[in-house]
């Protein structure tokens, strides 16, 4: 029997022991006519020779193409050693750290988690993980909300991921929260300030500001920040985690910085994975604390006065606080947290700011080359991080297919999000990338759009 | 030691670090970007510098102090900490499906999807559901969708005002916590003493108000909901619909399918049932599937398998390809996406290894012998004279035993018991939920342990009761051989300290 270690000998001796003549006579409560459902489509078990090989033949039809999609997941190297030290089966098999003293492996782990975070962010402090960036997104508008009291209006401009404002928009909305679309500057691919303007002097809950936003472009997160809190809205920083060991901390972002830096933790060693599971992080400024959903780690001290690590402000959690909780979430993403630890600890921050830097280099050098083909033309010249805009002169599905057909996966298509944009497409050139990978591309491009 | 203090200054992974592009590097330290300074950092983030050597032993060392399944028994309550195979683990991170972009075209992903709509074939064979959804990333996350579902499903008939969800008082905290998430408010209902819900309160309680009800069965309590058809009955009568928290489907797998007891929507935590690792609190994922009348309402995307079909498609998708993602433009009146991408897929992958592995004969297995573990474990613990909270019950996959009577003797509560336990090799199991019963115990061993380590852990029990009235001191100072002995909790939440600042930690 598959992962039952009884023998015959133990099942009688268990049942003579509880006085039951057959393991059947186990579910005698449960009502009759509701009893051993058949079980139709689950098919017989295989061992684990067979299933190794169904999983092989599985994962070989699945093609390993050079890929220059970004779009909010990205391929960066990970040292060898982040997963090899996370599948440990201390780390891997353990439970959530509610008995503290059997579990200071993945508190201490967390804690120094929340530290790497709230540095990098420039915040007080860091949860220790929700789902992913774009629900993490939705808490942290919840979040604002509850802190600010009076308005339930939040602005969510249209450079935000499209994945991000559609998971908000499921999340918040049977709140009665409502997301108010900011357009962006047709020439900059930056939020419109004008446009943005116009919601002065009306109670606002909170600004989302993306740093990169969804096309790659920096936007003035001084400005941004100044022009929330001059509202009274919160400013909420959506973030990419590698992109701050180079560009400036919300917490650094205009006169006051950023209430609350949200993001997906995927550059920091979690695999592409198709889609998951990546991490949610969320920092914030002290005032906020008790407002942060999901569980958060503290260093206390135990009896003798020496130090641990230890659970803290379970008060705002659903297990104590129930329907006055500040989020239902209990299961976190904790394992991706303890890889992204180790990731960040072998990396360091010179480490992380090369491969931030790298990456940047790589898209821009791509930006020129790619620039250079024939009717293709880079949209929104300003700054930006490690990803690109490029606007074809013929479809840019049928391209992206063709390009598919050479084995590159030449970026990931705006048409269906920004119609207006035309046959516009996003491309990311992370340090994974070699000169020759960028000929490839650029060579994948040509070849499509003849 | 925190891994900041191992850190000197200069120290670098050079075999990991990507070398600076020409473009960027610089005959200083200043990087050239075309970024304005104005939005570049000037500090330092507060990283280590520490080699690869360092970095492993330290978090090697960590991983040491940690209790796990791999290392102890762990029968907590509601959590159903059972052995989780390595295959699944191997097998879910082979090279292409880590590589694997989520905006991938699909037919650079057949393998994978035709995996994950094999998993919602067998999740929908083995709860009774007419669709599943695996998009959400945790059990709360699918009573989310669930909730969202429901309340999706009455505004769409117009019956807009139901604003309420019933939910006992055993429930787990997520439930009324999920309905508040979803805009209802909610009604607690209390249990009776049989450990079944109360007719006549369910039956006050419902109404034109009444949204759904929220149900663990067996409930938190470690019981089966005898009542079920009665509660089915009642709640659909008033318009109501039924929702199943699947915290402890793997006391019934095979067993009772939740679609035949008249549940329309429930979530599987797969991190439970379907044996993926709990990873120190997660990832998890929490499946969805749902009633024929709930199909539409679906979180997506969901997998579909269509015929190859000979006419390309609009928009460049291969006709080649067997399987692909429902999108809005199939599903319009979705709840909508809960992810960015498509949910936790590797912890997906694990569990379909899992069901592959089990088969329809191992689904009943596991029901079968989690409830034989827990009845033997309940029957031995009375024998040697412990207060089991329903006696008279059958156990379902888990039990509450109470330590009171020992506390009113001894002084030594559920709290000492679960810190002694520690000394003695074994994770406590859940204490003091539900809250039902004071001083309890929530004991689940599940169906991967063995009859000695049960006996041991009988053994273990009825040597800290003898400590309580021979030296309790010994029992309230536990544990005794931790890496740290109990914790300040009320200093840890009153003096926050939730990172490193540069104090040392002595």
């Amino acid at each position: 029997m598959p992962f039952i270690p009884h023998t015959e000998h133990d099942i009688q001796a268990m049942l003579a022991s509880i006085g039951a003549t057959n393991i059947d006579a186990l579910f005698d409560e449960i009502p009759a006519a509701l009893r051993n459902g058949k079980l139709n489509t689950t098919g017989d078990g295989l061992n684990e020779m067979q299933v190794a090989r169904l999983m092989r033949e599985r994962a070989a039809q699945d093609a390993q193409p050079l890929n220059f999609i970004g779009a909010g997941a990205y391929e960066h190297h990970i040292p060898a050693a982040v997963w090899e030290i996370a599948t440990r089966g201390e780390f891997y098999t353990a439970y959530t750290p509610y008995q503290a003293e059997a579990s200071q492996g993945t508190l201490q782990v967390l804690y120094e988690y929340q530290t790497m975070m709230a540095s990098l962010t420039g915040m007080d402090a860091s949860n220790a993980s929700l789902y992913d960036g774009a629900s993490g997104l939705a808490e942290a508008i919840l979040m604002a909300v509850r802190a600010h009291k009076s308005s339930r209006r939040v602005l969510l401009p249209a450079t935000v991921s499209p994945f991000y404002r559609s998971v908000a928009q499921s999340i918040v909305k049977l709140q009665g929260i409502e997301l108010i679309d900011i357009p962006f500057d047709i020439a900059t691919g930056t939020a419109d300030i004008k446009a943005l303007q116009q919601h002065a002097g009306s109670n606002i809950a909170a600004l989302v500001i993306p740093q990169p936003n969804f096309f790659g472009a920096l936007e003035d997160v001084g400005a941004l920040t100044d022009w929330a809190h001059a509202q009274g809205a919160l400013a909420i920083a959506l973030v990419n985690p590698l992109a701050l060991a180079l560009l400036k901390a919300p917490g650094n972002w205009g006169a006051k910085g950023a209430d609350i830096a949200v993001g997906d933790g995927q550059p920091l060693g979690a695999p592409l994975s198709s889609g998951g599971p990546y991490f949610g992080f969320m920092c914030c400024k002290q005032a906020l604390v008790r407002q942060m959903p999901g569980r958060i780690i503290g260093r206390t001290v135990d009896l003798d006065g020496k130090p641990g690590f230890t659970l803290t402000l379970q008060a705002r959690e659903q297990h104590i606080r129930r329907a006055k909780a500040t989020s239902n979430i209990c299961s976190n993403q904790g394992l991706m947290a303890t890889a992204a630890t180790i990731h960040m600890a072998l990396l360091g921050a010179d480490g992380l700011r090369r491969a931030a830097a790298a990456s940047h280099a790589n898209t821009q050098a791509l930006a020129v080359q790619a620039g250079g083909v024939q009717g293709v033309k880079r949209l929104f010249g300003g700054a930006h991080f490690h990803e690109i805009v490029l606007h074809l002169p013929k479809s840019s599905a049928a391209v992206l297919s063709g390009m598919a057909g050479q084995g590159v996966l030449g970026g990931h298509d705006l048409q269906p999000h920004y119609p207006q944009l035309g046959n516009a497409i996003l491309v990311c050139a992370t340090e994974t990338k070699t000169p020759e990978d960028l000929q490839r591309y650029v060579a994948a491009l040509r070849h499509a759009l003849q | 030691m925190l891994i900041f203090e191992r850190s000197h200054p200069g120290r670098r992974n050079a075999a990991q670090a990507p070398h600076y592009a020409a473009a960027v590097s610089g005959p200083s330290t200043v990087l050239r970007t075309g970024i304005p300074a104005a939005l570049l950092r000037e500090d330092q983030p507060l990283l280590p510098e520490a080699s690869e050597m360092d970095v492993v032993r330290h978090y090697t060392s960590l991983s040491q102090k940690n209790f796990s399944i791999d290392t102890h028994f762990y029968p907590l309550g509601s959590c159903t900490m059972k052995y989780n195979p390595r295959a699944c683990n191997t097998l879910a991170m082979l090279p292409n499906f880590l590589a694997r972009h989520p905006l991938a075209p699909e037919s650079t992903g057949q393998g994978l999807l035709a995996c994950l709509h094999d998993l919602q074939e067998i999740l929908k064979d083995v709860t009774g559901m007419a669709g599943v959804s695996l998009m959400p990333m945790a059990g709360a996350q699918g009573e989310f969708a669930g909730i969202a579902m429901m309340r999706a499903y009455h505004d769409a008939r117009g019956d807009t005002a139901r604003s309420e969800i019933i939910v006992p008082d055993a429930a787990h905290g997520t439930n009324p916590a999920t309905a508040v998430m979803c805009g209802y408010t909610v009604k607690e209902i209390p249990t009776d003493a049989n450990g079944d819900v109360n007719l006549d309160a369910l039956r006050a309680a419902v109404g034109p108000q009444t949204a759904g009800l929220m149900l663990t069965n067996p409930s938190t309590l470690g019981v089966f909901e005898r009542q079920i058809q009665a509660i089915q009955k009642i709640v659909h009568d008033a318009g109501g619909l039924l929702y199943y928290d699947g915290a402890n489907l793997n006391a019934i797998l095979g067993k009772v399918k939740p679609g035949d007891m008249g549940f329309d929507v429930i979530h599987m935590n797969l991190h439970k049932t379907f044996s993926t690792p709990h990873g120190g609190g997660g990832p998890g994922a929490g499946a969805v599937g749902v009633a024929e009348r709930l199909l539409p309402f679906l979180p997506l995307p969901v997998v579909a398998k269509e015929p190859p079909s000979p006419q390309p498609s609009p928009g460049g998708r291969g006709s080649q390809n067997t399987y692909r993602y429902l999108t809005e433009a199939d599903l319009p009146q979705s709840i909508g996406h809960l992810s960015a991408f498509t949910g936790n897929i590797g912890v997906l992958l694990r569990a379909y290894v899992y069901a592959r592995m089990l088969g329809a004969e191992g689904m009943h297995r596991v029901a079968e012998f989690a409830t034989l573990n827990a009845n033997y474990l309940m029957a031995e613990l009375h024998k040697a004279g412990f207060a089991v909270a329903f006696p008279q019950r059958r156990a379902s996959h888990e039990f509450i035993i109470s330590v009171k009577p020992i506390k009113d003797a001894t002084g030594i509560s559920a709290m000492d018991v679960a810190k002694r336990l520690l000394d003695k090799g074994y994770h406590p199991p859940t204490t003091y939920f539900p809250m039902l019963v004071p001083e309890c115990l929530l004991i689940e061993p599940t169906e991967t342990e063995s009859k000695e380590t049960l006996d041991g852990f009988v053994t273990a029990l009825k040597e800290i009761r003898d400590e309580a009235y021979a030296t309790p001191e010994l029992v309230k100072g536990a544990p005794h051989t931790m890496p740290v002995r109990r914790l300040d909790d009320v200093k840890a939440a009153r003096e926050l300290d939730l990172a490193w600042h540069g104090r040392t930690t002595g």
